[in-house]
């Protein structure tokens, strides 16, 4: 049980951070492209878009060249002492990366649906425009942007690709669920990769059990 | 009328959707593939094409990775012909898993371990060990020693140099020996264990720091896989290997003849 416990740790970890990242940045940019009118919000909302279409190992590899330390951001973090590759802090940049266009959809239509007739008569009332947001939109898309951040954090938990190239395989420290299940099998380690795949496989069923009971069934892919 | 052409459509593209399916799936009856161990990738793509010109009706198909991984694709029916690794452990594993036909076991190469760090490293020291306790160095890359002979090799050779505790905390564990050179050519980890030959592929990107002596001579089995449809090709291939021929071919590349048992 020793072995799981360690990964499963990690895994929550860096999901959590991960999705706590992906909401704030994927709300920002949601309400930002739901506001904004120009012909060029498609193609952003595209090119945010991406990490969900390209393949992982891809996202992956774009990641080690751009924060490596020959890489053009990864040299200058190093002037800091940042270093992200084969650190925790790295495996949730890919983490994040990968589960934000989840986020982003989910609250762009969630935004998107918010009835605008509300945010007018909360403006009549005299309400500012950042009480409009937090007091009237922002519970109004509460439904959509929780059931994004619940797809994050599945999608975050379950991140293999891009992470083993930027965090590596290391024991204990970057070794997630998902990577210890494939260094496990690699080693023909078959007790450990079973206990590790009914370990992910119960937390998986969990995930969804509390995703069931914070948005109901029918609307959790849907933004209303 | 309308209908019918839609239908017709549908099934034209339906049927040549089977069609460039089973073309592609056809595989061709004098096929050999061959699992060999990921730094053999490039000695053994040169020994392939000398091959295929000396025997115009067979070709070979490569599949490269870790050692042990690519032996527990042959037990689990992957339909390898040709088995060559990079320790003899991996081949006693195959024996002993009766994936291999025994008889056909022969060593054809032998390598060296080295100790590699980026070219532009300034890293030195009197020892092995005393410089993988340096405080700048983070990083080891090895591969895994559970399935990556490399990384078995290094292992043996750190734990008889008493350094194995310090790299220990300090693993990055590769899924094979090129990955170990790739982490270290990046600059990613500080100093990697890989192969002699591994390392002069690369001459600007990463410096041998040491050559390590192991325990157990670096040394690369070849076997003919337990019912391979191609027995006699394979035989052909594994022989070939051993012959002049090959045996120039790996030279090239930096391997040595196997030691004389």
């Amino acid at each position: 049980m020793q072995d799981a416990w360690i990964p499963l740790a990690l895994s929550l970890k860096v999901a959590g951070w991960a999705t706590a990242l992906d909401i704030v940045l994927g709300v920002a940019a949601a309400l930002a492209l739901a506001r904004w009118r120009s012909s060029l919000r498609d193609v952003v909302d595209a090119l945010l878009t991406l990490p969900l279409v390209m393949p992982p190992t891809v996202l992956g590899y774009y990641l080690l060249v751009l924060l490596g330390r020959r890489g053009p951001i990864g040299a200058w973090l190093d002037t800091f002492g940042v270093r992200l590759v084969f650190t925790w802090q790295g495996a949730v940049i890919a983490a994040m990366i990968a589960a934000f266009p989840l986020v982003l959809k989910s609250a762009r239509s969630a935004f998107e649906s918010v009835d605008p007739q509300f945010e007018h008569a909360a403006r009549t009332l005299g309400m500012g425009e950042a009480a409009v947001f937090f007091r009237v939109t922002l519970p109004l898309a509460m439904r959509g942007i929780v059931a994004g951040a619940l797809l994050a954090f599945a999608r975050a938990l379950g991140e293999f690709g891009a992470t083993l190239m930027i965090a590596g395989n290391l024991p204990g420290r970057t070794q997630t669920l998902s990577v210890a299940v494939y260094s496990a099998v690699q080693a023909g380690d078959d007790h450990t990769a079973n206990l590790l795949v009914i370990v992910t496989s119960v937390v998986c069923v969990v995930v969804l059990l509390v995703a069931g009971r914070l948005v109901p069934q029918h609307s959790l892919l849907t933004s209303r | 009328m309308l209908a019918a052409r839609r239908h017709i459509r549908t099934l034209a593209l339906c049927a040549s959707a089977v069609a460039a399916f089973s073309v592609q799936s056809a595989a061709r009856a004098d096929e050999l593939v061959v699992s060999a161990a990921a730094s053999l990738t490039n000695a053994f793509r040169g020994v392939a094409t000398a091959f295929e010109k000396a025997h115009p009706n067979t070709k070979i198909v490569l599949n490269f990775g870790a050692s042990d991984v690519l032996l527990r694709q042959i037990v689990n029916g992957a339909p390898a012909d040709v088995f060559a690794s990079a320790d003899e452990a991996a081949m006693d594993k195959a024996v002993e898993a009766k994936a291999v036909v025994p008889d056909t076991r022969h060593d054809f190469a032998a390598n060296s371990l080295v100790m590699i760090v980026p070219a532009d490293s300034t890293l030195t020291g009197p020892s092995v060990r005393e410089t993988l306790a340096k405080p700048q160095v983070k990083h080891v890359a090895l591969g895994n020693p559970a399935s990556v002979p490399a990384g078995r090799y290094a292992k043996a050779a750190l734990e008889r140099e008493g350094a194995w505790d310090i790299v220990d905390g300090k693993a990055v564990l590769a899924s094979n020996v090129r990955e170990s050179l790739d982490y270290v050519a990046r600059g990613e980890a500080e100093a990697g264990f890989v192969f002699g030959t591994d390392a002069a592929l690369m001459p600007k990107a990463v410096k041998v720091a040491a050559i390590v002596p192991t325990p157990t001579p670096v040394t690369y089995p070849i076997a003919l896989v337990k019912g391979s449809s191609h027995a006699t090709e394979a035989a052909a291939f594994a022989d070939f290997v051993r012959s002049p021929d090959g045996q120039a071919i790996l030279a090239k590349y930096g391997f040595r003849p196997p030691a004389e048992h």
